[in-house]
């Protein structure tokens, strides 16, 4: 098989698994989408939050500690302890849980029934407040993340690649275990939203919050449920894009790259999220491959977005959007 | 009120009318300066069909709102199954058995026929968050039950050929009887209908009415129910609210009603001074 061949297929599979971690982002966003109309600006914030806490945790910092010190003159940082890592997950994802309930008890309670732009503007408002509040709470310097996922190159595709193509291709471990939970956590996702009581309500509630109300729907739970399980999926994002570059603001601009997976995907498809961001994954990676060395490189940058565009004119509810249906 | 025995008697059609399941006591609703009911107080008895009728603007919507807890009145208590109903969301008063429909259609456009009535029986299911997430053996038969139950409705009300059609796709009368449906799903103690024929040709209205006496027949569900439609609320109702200013004007039989001269006023129009 000829080289440029094989180098593309490499690049195509390196594209798929960063597909898939824009997928995870993307997700979020639907999730909330759907159930509320809503579309959570707060969503990369709340997967830098996740992760921060997640370090936090994990190396027993002590929150609040520049504050503490600074108020109470005191010299705290760590508790001296380290939490293991399933540990430290489990209570990082009870922290998103409580989360959940602030921001419906303190935001969303106080404006339902408003235009989308309200809600939208109250999310942008949510999003600088945790950025501040993650800092604060967590301190702003560059953390290192590691909940024991492997990473580096995988041996085993490497060596048997070489073996069949005379090619070792380089995949990393750690994309390979994103990939993994990504598809479980969409197969988790969609059976709960299709076949059981609660996902039947969140569909419900997505589509009419007053018809919701007269079949017995709590509009406060369900809204609890989705931001708990949007900030589950902002954990797992954090995790993954943490454990690749770091935990540090730079984790919150993850949101600017789902917003093209939306638009490809549709922002109301969980599907929709997954296939979006796999083809923007491999889009970009196999255009800058091609077409990048002729237009001077650096095409990744905009590559999604001009898709996005595209898509915009000609699909404007995206791949899998539900369908705009209109009586006259 | 507890006591219902002694309240209860049986209509010249045979079907059993038993005590008070509703007291409306002096209800007063306004919003800002506007008083949209205004003092009114009334009775709903087990398994009878009860109308609300009056001229547009009367209040007649605003009194279902208050009944099924989307609006709360100023004044006046609202008693139902012999306790007095404390303050409660929308879906509080659902889970305690009152269905409604609304009268510009509130269904999950999205969803299936199938997928819409079965939210009617949510409030019903038990199984936990927990065991629903994972699907385990308790909440897979639990959802067969209801399933069950729903086809039962679903083959009443004569929907069977489009359960799995999204509800958006379907037409004005067909979108009722889902919404019926979904209301009936809940076996609801009280079902509240908001001009359930409003905007429907003569046949949909036949139909419709039909289907009412039917439920009311066959489960013995009690329905209140609002319309405009004079002539269909006389042949349907075994009594009747007449409202108009958000006050009432007359209250009883079909044909005490259609002889109170106020009523005659209010539908022929006099003036008001």
């Amino acid at each position: 098989m000829p080289e440029q061949l094989l180098f593309a297929m490499e690049v195509t599979l390196n594209g798929l698994m960063a597909g898939v971690l824009y997928a995870l982002v993307a997700l979020g966003f639907v999730l909330i989408f759907k159930a509320s109309g809503i579309f959570n600006y707060a969503q990369g914030v709340m997967a830098l939050f996740a992760a921060l806490t997640l370090v936090g945790i994990q190396d027993g910092q002590v929150p609040f500690s520049h504050l503490i010190n600074a108020i109470f003159g005191t010299d705290v940082h760590h508790f001296g302890w380290h939490v293991p890592a399933i540990f430290a997950i489990l209570l990082t994802a009870a922290v998103m849980v409580l989360f959940a309930w602030i921001v419906e008890r303190y935001v969303l309670r106080h404006l339902v029934n408003q235009p989308g732009i309200i809600l939208f503007m109250a999310t942008i408002g949510l999003a600088y407040f945790m950025e501040g509040f993650g800092d604060m709470m967590w301190g702003s310097d560059i953390k290192k993340l590691d909940v024991g996922l492997p990473q580096g190159i995988n041996f085993a595709i490497d060596d048997t690649t070489f073996e069949w193509f005379g090619y070792g291709f380089f995949i990393d471990n750690l994309d390979i275990s994103a990939t993994i939970v990504a598809v479980i956590l969409v197969v988790a996702l969609t059976v709960f939203s299709q076949y059981s009581k609660q996902g039947r309500a969140l569909r419900a509630v997505a589509d009419d919050h007053q018809a919701a109300l007269s079949v017995g729907i709590s509009l406060r739970f369900i809204w609890v449920l989705v931001w708990s399980i949007a900030g589950f999926v902002a954990l797992v994002a954090g995790i993954m894009w943490g454990s690749k570059s770091g935990v540090q603001f730079s984790l919150s601009l993850i949101a600017l790259k789902a917003l093209p997976v939306l638009m490809l995907g549709g922002f109301t498809s969980i599907p929709g999220a997954i296939v979006g961001g796999l083809i923007i994954g491999v889009g970009e990676k196999l255009f800058e491959f091609t077409i990048g060395p002729l237009v001077g490189g650096a095409t990744e940058n905009w590559f999604a977005y001009v898709l996005a565009l595209i898509f915009l004119v000609f699909r404007p509810q995206g791949l899998f959007g539900e369908k705009i249906i209109e009586r006259v | 009120m507890n006591d219902m025995s002694p309240d209860s008697y049986v209509t010249p059609d045979g079907r059993t009318i038993g005590g008070v399941v509703m007291e409306m006591k002096n209800i007063t609703l306004r919003f800002g300066g506007v008083v949209a009911i205004k003092d009114i107080s009334f009775d709903i008895r087990e398994g009878e069909i009860r109308a609300i009728i009056g001229p547009n603007g009367a209040g007649k919507s605003s009194m279902l709102n208050v009944i099924s807890g989307f609006y709360v009145p100023q004044e006046g208590e609202v008693w139902f199954r012999g306790s007095r109903r404390p303050q409660m969301k929308p879906f509080e008063v659902a889970a305690q058995g009152i269905a409604r429909t609304f009268q510009n259609i509130a269904l999950f456009d999205g969803m299936s026929v199938l997928d819409n009535i079965m939210t009617g029986r949510l409030t019903m299911m038990k199984t936990g968050l927990f065991a629903q997430s994972f699907w385990f053996g308790r909440a897979e038969k639990e959802e067969s039950y209801h399933r069950e139950q729903v086809e039962k409705i679903i083959d009443f009300l004569e929907i069977q050929n489009i359960r799995k059609t999204p509800v958006g796709r379907l037409p004005y009368g067909l979108k009722k009887r889902v919404e019926l449906a979904r209301a009936l799903a809940a076996e609801p103690k009280l079902l509240l209908l908001d001009e359930p024929m409003a905007g429907m040709n003569v046949e949909e209205k036949e139909d419709m009415s039909r289907f009412i006496l039917d439920v009311n027949d066959e489960f013995g569900t009690t329905i209140a129910l609002i319309e405009h439609d004079m002539g269909v609320v006389m042949d349907l109702s075994d009594r009747v609210v007449v409202m108009d200013y958000g006050k009432k004007i007359g209250d009883g039989t079909p044909d005490e009603v259609r002889n109170n001269q106020d009523v005659i006023d209010a539908y022929l129009g006099v003036s008001h001074d």
